[in-house]
């Protein structure tokens, strides 16, 4: 175990350290004390290596993740695992706006809730939250899935291309182009392995959901659409 | 971009230690804000005195036997405590409205930062740590403060341009944002009888504020109200002789963090801002939600 305390060494330090990890290492597990609320902690690691951060974290802790499993003990500040590509990052605290923005791919779990914009443009990750999720979540997001277990707040999905929402809770309103949509085999096959992989499968299970999805009225400019944007 | 600080203590015990809490989360606020800082302090109010703070950019030849012409213009005791750019002078009661206008006679070149029970203001451009240097904050006490860290967006970076901004009694407002009808409401509060002293538009949410207060509203309707009112970015911290507020914009980009213990409540543009306060480890944190109104009164 790498145990680095950011309060005495810095977040420079911690981050060259982290990046300067590539492929094969023997430094596979790290700690990170005294986070205070830092910005960009770990942000574009690029190894299989596991971080766990203990205490909460500010703007864009884990972005651009790679590979690693990040685990924060503690809350996330904005833009969490922001444009992650792979890898899994767990908040256990709740997490403020845009976590998980424009992911590319991996698996963001948040266990606490999500502020305003979650998910927002994401392209292909998966994101659980355990509990609920702000307003304007999943704005123009274009691929992936997200499993919410609480309720999802004002316009949901707004201007949607076709990532997957899935809502256990209420939903206040829907964006402009995001309808309610049927739940078949398959959509219960990514909810059983997402809430699993969310540690989430002891709370809520796959047939307690519904799903989201674009209306696929707004993916091109037609003048007869103009009200709806 | 700025930062925000406020602490609103529920405990006596930690009153003596105000000032210094207050600068430790302003100075962790500087990279939001570097061109500016201030801070309000509530505190030290007296029976039967009331507490003007003003501010020169000569303060040597401005504050020179000031307390004494004071005197001699309201015919009444004056106190008065010089922290370099600023003064605070202590007036009957009262006496406030006298001597404010006595003092745009006597010293047309000095600026009125807060008027009240128990207010004080002081805010400069410069480095947060600075700033609270120069006005010795940390050694400040009183029941609640709010500070603020500016990165200027709209209008000068001047010392008036900083906030926090008090437009009434014991009243003061900071802000992370920037407003978008705020010249149109200006005008609407020049004809109700608001003065201003800068083109910011966050002087004009303060002095909405004022307004609604002096129409009768108390500080959770009068934010409220500004729900409807004013457009824009922001996310506002309140304070008046005995409140203390928080209300973020619709839309909340402007981050906000709050902390609750029974000792305190804290409010932070962000969490890095909260965690040397005392007990945080155990304090309900959580951000406030878009357009709604928290407001803690003693």
């Amino acid at each position: 175990m790498q145990s680095f305390d950011l309060g005495k060494e810095g977040l420079r330090a911690l981050n060259s350290s982290l990046h300067a990890l590539k492929g094969q290492t023997n430094m596979t597990d790290w700690e990170v004390i005294n986070p205070k609320g830092a910005h960009a902690i770990a942000a574009g690691v690029d190894a299989p290596v596991d971080i766990t951060v203990r205490g909460s974290t500010g703007y864009y802790c884990a972005g651009m993740n790679k590979q690693a499993t990040i685990r924060i003990k503690g809350s996330a500040g904005p833009g969490v695992a922001e444009n992650m590509m792979s890898g899994t990052v767990i908040v256990d605290g709740d997490a403020s706006q845009y976590a998980g923005a424009t992911g590319r791919g991996g698996l963001l779990v948040i266990k606490g809730n999500a502020a305003s914009r979650c998910g927002i443009s994401m392209k292909g990750i998966d994101i659980v939250v355990h509990g609920n999720i702000g307003h304007m979540s999943c704005f123009m997001a274009q691929s992936g899935n997200i499993v919410v277990l609480g309720d999802a707040g004002d316009a949901l999905g707004d201007s949607l291309y076709e990532a997957r929402l899935f809502v256990r809770g209420s939903v206040k309103s829907l964006g402009a182009d995001c309808i309610e949509k049927e739940m078949r085999d398959e959509h219960y096959a990514i909810l059983e392995d997402l809430l699993r992989r969310g540690e989430a499968d002891h709370k809520a299970k796959p047939e307690e959901f519904r799903r989201y999805g674009s209306a696929r009225k707004l993916y091109n400019f037609n003048i007869d659409n103009a009200a709806a944007y | 971009m700025c930062g925000i600080v406020g602490l609103f203590l529920k405990d006596p015990k930690l009153e003596p230690k105000l000032g210094e809490l207050l600068t430790d989360m302003l100075i962790t606020m500087t990279d939001r804000g570097p061109d500016s800082a201030g801070i309000a302090i509530y505190g030290g109010a007296k029976d039967g005195l009331g507490k003007i703070t003003v501010q020169s950019a000569t303060p040597d030849q401005d504050f020179k036997n000031l307390d004494g012409d004071l005197h001699d213009a309201i015919g009444q005791p004056v106190a008065m405590l010089v922290k370099s750019t600023h003064a605070v002078l202590e007036v009957p009661l009262d006496q406030l409205d006298a001597a404010r206008s006595a003092l745009a006679h006597l010293r047309p070149g000095i600026k009125v930062m807060s008027a009240g029970d128990s207010i004080e203001i002081f805010k400069e451009v410069g480095l947060p740590k600075d700033v609270a240097a120069r006005f010795e904050v940390a050694k400040m006490q009183g029941t609640h403060g709010i500070g603020h860290t500016r990165m200027a967006t709209e209008s000068a970076v001047t010392t008036m341009g900083a906030h926090p901004f008090s437009t009434g009694p014991d009243q003061c407002l900071v802000h992370n944002g920037s407003l978008s009808n705020h010249n149109g409401l200006r005008r609407e509060l020049v004809r109700k009888g608001m003065t201003f002293e800068t083109q910011n538009d966050t002087e004009v949410a303060a002095a909405y504020v004022s307004q609604k207060l002096k129409e009768g509203e108390d500080l959770g309707k009068a934010l409220e109200s500004g729900l409807e009112d004013l457009d824009g970015f922001y996310t506002f911290v309140v304070g008046t002789k005995n409140g203390f507020g928080v209300v973020r914009d619709p839309i909340a980009c402007k981050p906000a963090v709050m902390a609750e213990t029974d000792e305190y409540v804290a409010f932070g543009s962000e969490y890095r801002a909260l965690v040397n306060l005392p007990g945080i480890e155990n304090a309900r944190v959580w951000e406030p939600e878009p357009a709604t109104v928290y407001f803690w009164e003693r």
